[in-house]
């Protein structure tokens, strides 16, 4: 530190001076930041935050007891099942996605320039067509008089057709088909993330391809793959249109069976009830795998 | 580098891309056949479902409901969003960081949930109509998008650029529309897009958002399919299909030649 000289204006020198004239600007850079952030902060508060509060609320001014709802959930083993079922459904497609994204998005990342932007074109079509249509399509594949059916009947294989829609794999199939372009388009970037001459150093060390992409890439990937599966796995859990398209009345998950006692029934506090449930359930699961994404990024140390 | 793929892996990725394409190529042909139920291969082929959307007044009156909520809801997102992301690039240390946790969280809370508090609490409770219900739930759903795209186009700009025009004597108002806007306008052309298409798309907000006389296309379709099973909902689905791939040029052309001509 130098000593202050005696010809500057004291409120140059003087560290107290500048901070008020710093806390000043400061001060006022808040205000105008307020400003311009404040139109999205208020309709994000009021009409989301609000009424899902509110939503969640409810469920607790029941007059039989503040967890009745729950109670009320929980002790029928058909609402369970549709608990278990929505949980099965979203982690075998988080699942599948991975596995068939993370080979593609292998292969699409080591492609000459010219194929990968194609493929990635490819990639992205699907995911501007809507989740209706998308599901939609599968109907027609799967129906009682649906390709598959058509095909497996010419070759042979049955006299009768299938009874393929409205089951389990029907809707995993579909959602699949759903999550597999966002699971590809997510993992090239992260796939080419990993910076070169990390694989470089592998294979000169004499590690071949398979060895190559099991013991340096996909450790490496592990942080990316974790948030593509988050992005899958709450999506899926709280899907709507393909479970009603593709699985029906019998395979009933959260979204459907929200929508049943909300509109259907009109259930308000068994509806709220499924809603808060799912508001859980999603919340805790990004909180949870995010701060594990971070622990495991070896990159990071 | 270059490293050699396995050919078993090429061969997988082209059944990937054949599972990813193939049920798009399956709702054109059932679209254009000439056959009162869905089938594929089409046989014969006809323009005729086509013209049974517009002959279904259900279907004519969501489509042009989908295009305003989803025109409408991108705009104000926009109004809303584009501050937003300046204040949270400009002002980034001298704001919370509690506010872009804030801006993400209608990706964070169910679309489905969101739906149903927006009817529960805005549209039965506070009584406001329903198509402005359905119009703030689209706005809200739209909003994050349009912020993190517009973010990541402000974080290579130079915000010195903006400084140089105020301390030249430039208004600070004019010197947004003028400097910074111009110069994030990919960003928004981007967002515009997106948002466009996430909310001509979406069923999950909308589901609990209809009343007498407002639906929307993908609900619409959703009805429809429960009663009918005929090439009407493939030859929607194509028109829907379209009129994404109409709005991205339209959008592209008049704000994206442009500015890439202005670049020039």
């Amino acid at each position: 530190m130098v000593e202050s000289g005696g010809d500057y204006p004291r409120s140059l020198i003087e560290p107290g001076a500048e901070t008020a004239l710093q806390r000043a600007t400061k001060d006022m850079k808040r205000f105008a930041g307020w400003i311009m952030a404040s139109p999205a902060t208020l309709a994000l508060v009021i009409f989301l935050i609000l009424p899902v509060a509110a939503t969640i609320g409810y469920t607790f001014t029941d007059p039989d007891g503040l967890i009745a709802p729950y109670i009320w959930y929980f002790e029928s083993a058909f609402r369970r099942t549709v608990l278990w079922r929505t949980f099965e459904i979203a982690a075998i497609t988080t699942i599948i996605s991975l596995a068939v994204g993370v080979v593609t998005a292998y292969v699409v990342s080591k492609s000459p320039p010219w194929v990968k932007s194609i493929l990635i074109v490819l990639a992205v079509f699907p995911l501007l067509t809507g989740v209706v249509v998308r599901s939609f399509a599968w109907m027609i594949i799967l129906g009682r008089n649906g390709i598959l059916n058509n095909f497996l009947q010419w070759i042979g294989i049955t006299d009768a057709p299938i009874g393929m829609l409205y089951t389990q794999g029907a809707v995993i199939v579909a959602m699949v088909y759903l999550f597999v372009p966002l699971m590809i388009l997510v993992l090239i970037g992260v796939l080419e993330n990993i910076p070169d001459d990390v694989v470089q150093a592998a294979s000169s060390l004499g590690a071949n391809p398979t060895s190559t992409f099991m013991q340096v890439i996909l450790p490496l990937a592990t942080p990316g793959l974790i948030v593509g599966a988050v992005l899958v796995f709450t999506a899926s859990f709280t899907s709507y249109a393909t479970p009603h398209l593709l699985g029906g009345g019998q395979q009933m998950v959260m979204g459907t069976f929200l929508h049943q006692r909300a509109m259907v029934a009109f259930d308000w506090v068994g509806a709220s009830t499924i809603a808060a449930i799912m508001v859980v359930i999603t919340i805790a699961t990004v909180l949870v795998m995010t701060r594990i994404a971070r622990k495991l990024n070896p990159m990071a140390v | 580098m270059t490293t050699r793929i396995n050919p078993a892996l090429i061969g997988f990725t082209a059944l990937v891309y054949v599972f990813l394409i193939g049920p798009l190529v399956i709702i054109f042909g059932a679209a254009i056949s000439d056959t009162s139920y869905l089938t594929f291969p089409p046989q014969g082929l006809t323009l005729h479902w086509f013209e049974n959307i517009w002959a279904i007044s259900a279907f004519r009156r969501t489509i042009i409901t989908s295009l305003q909520i989803a025109f409408l809801a991108t705009t104000i997102a926009l109004i809303i969003g584009i501050p937003a992301a300046y204040a949270l690039n400009r002002y980034r240390v001298q704001l919370p960081g509690w506010l872009s946790t804030l801006f993400v969280l209608p990706i964070l809370v169910p679309e489905i949930v969101m739906g149903f508090s927006l009817l529960r609490s805005v549209n039965v409770d506070s009584g406001v109509p329903i198509f402005f219900t359905l119009l703030i739930g689209h706005t809200l759903l739209v909003l994050p998008y349009v912020i993190r795209v517009i973010s990541a186009a402000l974080s290579s700009f130079d915000f010195s650029i903006e400084e140089a025009a105020i301390s030249l004597g430039s208004r600070p108002a004019k010197t947004f529309f003028t400097i910074v806007l111009p110069n994030v306008r990919s960003g928004v052309i981007a967002a515009f897009i997106l948002a466009f298409i996430t909310s001509i798309n979406d069923v999950s907000v909308s589901l609990f958002l209809t009343g007498p006389g407002i639906s929307t296309l993908p609900i619409q379709i959703l009805a429809h399919v429960e009663q009918f099973f005929d090439p009407t909902i493939a030859s929607v689905s194509v028109l829907l299909m379209v009129l994404t791939v109409i709005v991205m040029i339209i959008v592209e052309r008049t704000l994206g030649l442009t500015a890439v001509a202005n670049t020039k």
